[in-house]
């Protein structure tokens, strides 16, 4: 089996341990801890799937989050109530992992024939298949077609033309062609990513503020 | 609260200005090498709060306050929204204007380094304020009922 595969599904298990724990530990830190360890398992899939962008951003936010959690937790330390058990939750959560594992033998174990339960290879019907580079071009624009054969996906587009600076297609000119398609071909995107981060914090700041609080609480008490 | 202890202080002291540089080097070479700008903004977040951590809110009160954080949180964004704007002198919003260069090089790709440097700033000044809020004047703002909740 490929090593890649077993490295993964032993990250996906650490993931699911780690997460298990997290929900059922009383220790509010140790779920904060455990919630990392989730999250740093995350970026190791990342890297394996061959994504490092998505994995350092991972990585850094996890830390970020991880030192504002633990902060929180350390300043105010009440612990999670007990609460009573029940049977329900307990076998809904065996269901679902009797029905992950029976997934996980299907994906494993089904052969190559035709109607097996088996997962696909990473990227198989969208990046795999061979298309004449024509069918590729903008609507009305045949011209802008690259010669030959290129992948039928967006990705093996853009692998075509990226880099690029013919007449016909203007690529990018980044060596990184995530940048190059978040802040050039699919900027929009990014502006939209931007306001909601900027949404965000100002709306932490609303929640968080203490001008607007301390003077209406000062009115509340001079009554 | 005064900060962390010496020992704190000083690897503090060594290391944030290491990662704050490692910060900027994957915001500007975001065009270059995987990163860019999100990640960058958020390690340039992440030194800036150990910086607070370490040094206590004094020293966020008094250099890294609040308001810096929220000008150049809106500073990046209207960076980000120049580069866009100034798309039209190429033909449409976010025309990519500037030269393209030579593939590889520091100063490639036309206007991608410069909109990386916004979103780098706006995200780490964003985060950065996220930060001051959430975990430093949390403290600062409920005083001694904190200090009082607070179990040994």
């Amino acid at each position: 089996m490929d090593p890649i595969l077993i490295l993964l599904l032993a990250m996906l298990g650490f993931m699911l341990i780690g997460s298990l724990i997290a929900i059922e530990t009383r220790d509010l830190l140790s779920s904060v801890i455990c919630v990392g360890a989730v999250g740093f398992g995350t970026s190791l899939v990342f890297l394996l799937l061959g994504a490092p962008d998505l994995a350092i951003t991972q990585v850094v936010v996890e830390i970020l989050v991880l030192v504002v959690l633990v902060r929180v937790v350390i300043t105010r330390r009440d612990e999670t109530h007990a609460t009573s058990r029940s049977t329900l939750p307990v076998g809904v959560v065996l269901l679902a992992l009797g029905v992950m594992a029976a997934v996980v033998f299907g994906a494993l174990a089904g052969g190559p024939e035709e109607g097996a339960l088996r997962l696909r290879p990473f990227g198989d019907p969208l990046m795999s298949a061979e298309v004449p580079a024509a069918q590729l071009a903008p609507a009305g624009r045949p011209d802008l077609a690259p010669a030959g054969t290129c992948s039928a996906s967006v990705g093996g587009a853009f692998l075509e033309q990226g880099l690029a600076q013919s007449e016909a297609s203007r690529g990018t000119g980044a060596a990184n062609y995530v940048m190059g398609v978040l802040l050039d071909y699919r900027a929009y995107d990014t502006l939209g990513e931007a306001t909601v981060i900027f949404v965000a914090v100002i709306g932490a700041y609303a929640v968080l503020r203490k001008v607007g609080r301390s003077r209406h609480a000062g009115n509340e008490s001079d009554r | 609260m005064q900060g962390m202890s010496l020992i704190v202080k000083n690897i503090t002291r060594v290391v944030a200005g290491f990662i704050i540089l490692f910060g900027a080097y994957i915001v500007l070479y975001g065009h270059v090498t995987p990163g860019g700008g999100f990640a960058g903004g958020v390690i340039l977040a992440g030194g800036l709060a150990l910086v607070v951590l370490a040094f206590g809110e004094e020293f966020a009160r008094n250099v890294l306050t609040h308001d810096v954080a929220r000008l150049a949180d809106s500073m990046g964004a209207l960076l980000f929204l120049l580069v866009a704007v100034l798309g039209f002198m190429g033909g449409v919003f976010f025309t990519n204007f500037l030269p393209l260069g030579d593939v590889g090089a520091l100063l490639s790709a036309g206007t991608i380094p410069i909109a990386n440097l916004g979103i780098g700033i706006k995200v780490g000044a964003g985060l950065f304020g996220v930060f001051l809020a959430l975990a430093a004047f949390r403290r600062a703002t409920s005083g001694g009922s904190a200090a009082h909740g607070r179990l040994p």
